[in-house]
């Protein structure tokens, strides 16, 4: 089994059902296994805090959700973290793919990552970098336990050494 | 500016807020979105299925979307500002493809940023909401002509005919509530009142 395909089990198994996400190459595994499983309810959002949104909706009304981003796209919801998932004590399951790190070729993203880690830190947000798939199941299950038991959010971010990384960066390394 | 929004009479939010209030009578789900919207909602009387926001401007409709998504029996309100549905117009798109039909937003427009001081707005200018959103694919989208218009675009159920957006041109006066700044017990109280987690676990 792949790793995404075992990232969407551990999903199930916890009954998390909706998927707001922002797409992302690393992404296109889980969002194709997502959008092609009837069990989980797919929310292509146009930005991620408009995704964190959605969760925080379907949570409060009794339907458990996760969001899927970039890293770039993390950097874009600190607010939405601040003023609304860590005050209102909302489980939001972040899954982000790393980028800007192992053989990232956009100086963008090598940079807007550097906040990624020092935000979910600075906000207290518990996060697991996930990075082979002996250790993510154990990781993914019981962290999504303890977000739900706990009403406090949890971000798994997809380490390249997990995903292979972005498999439009090899291309564009060659120099 | 077009005939339908250079038309419409200028209303009261808190008025019409209390009209809308009055309507519910389904438990539907209200998300109120930050600031005036919500002051307003709170000012109406507070119902259990009440969300207030306190913080993450512009992401009311996002929000309502979610709880419509999770129980699709229960019509869902969002309430929003201008300057609020300024910030993330891609929801709009997001809800018109997904087409919630048990999802309706009312958006209070005054040109401006009344809660910060009074700025202009977009809406201020030439951006004309209702024309935005059916651009972005809510094709039930209408300006409020008056208060007899708004009565009979809401007097209906609220858990089909959806998505729906409703935009009202009001008057620049504040919002009158003080809705109690406390996001848990808002949240508890919500998720309560949507029957849902454990809202009624210590509840005699």
């Amino acid at each position: 089994m792949s790793w995404s395909d075992t990232f969407l089990r551990l999903l199930k198994d916890n009954d998390v059902r909706l998927v707001a996400y922002v797409p992302d190459n690393v992404l296109t595994p889980l969002i194709a296994g997502v959008t092609a499983d009837n069990y989980f309810l797919p929310v292509g959002a146009t930005r991620e805090d408009e995704a964190v949104g959605t969760i925080t909706g379907a949570y409060m009304a009794g339907l458990r959700g996760a969001v899927m981003m970039q890293t770039s796209g993390f950097a874009l919801i600190a607010n939405a973290l601040a003023s609304l998932v860590l005050p209102y004590q909302i489980p939001a399951i972040m899954v982000i793919s790393e980028r800007g790190t192992m053989g990232e070729f956009n100086i963008g993203q090598s940079l807007v990552a550097r906040t990624m880690r020092p935000t979910l830190d600075t906000l207290g947000i518990a996060h697991h970098t996930l990075t082979d798939e002996a250790t993510m199941p154990f990781i993914v299950d019981s962290s999504i336990k303890q977000a739900y038991s706990t009403q406090a959010p949890v971000a798994f971010i997809l380490s390249p050494l997990l995903t292979g990384g972005n498999p439009a960066a090899k291309a564009k390394l060659k120099i | 500016m077009s005939n339908e929004r250079a038309s419409a009479k200028l209303l009261n939010r808190t008025a019409l807020t209390k009209r809308l209030v009055q309507k519910l009578k389904a438990g539907e789900a209200v998300i109120g979105g930050i600031g005036n919207a919500n002051f307003d909602l709170f000012a109406a009387g507070h119902r259990p299925q009440n969300f207030y926001m306190l913080g993450s401007m512009g992401l009311a409709c996002p929000i309502a979307l979610g709880v419509a998504l999770a129980q699709p029996e229960r019509g869902v309100i969002a309430l929003e500002g201008d300057g609020s549905i300024l910030m993330g117009l891609g929801c709009l798109a997001t809800i018109a493809n997904l087409r919630p039909r048990n999802l309706t937003i009312v958006v209070w427009d005054n040109g401006i940023y009344q809660i910060t001081g009074k700025q202009q707005a977009a809406t201020a200018g030439v951006t004309d909401l209702v024309a935005v959103a059916r651009g972005a694919g809510i094709a039930n989208s209408a300006w409020v002509r008056d208060e007899a218009h708004f009565d009979a675009l809401l007097d209906r159920r609220f858990d089909d005919g959806g998505p729906a957006l409703l935009a009202v041109k009001i008057d620049d006066m504040p919002g009158q509530g003080q809705t109690p700044r406390d996001p848990a017990l808002i949240r508890s109280r919500f998720m309560k009142g949507l029957g849902t987690g454990r809202g009624g676990a210590l509840d005699p």
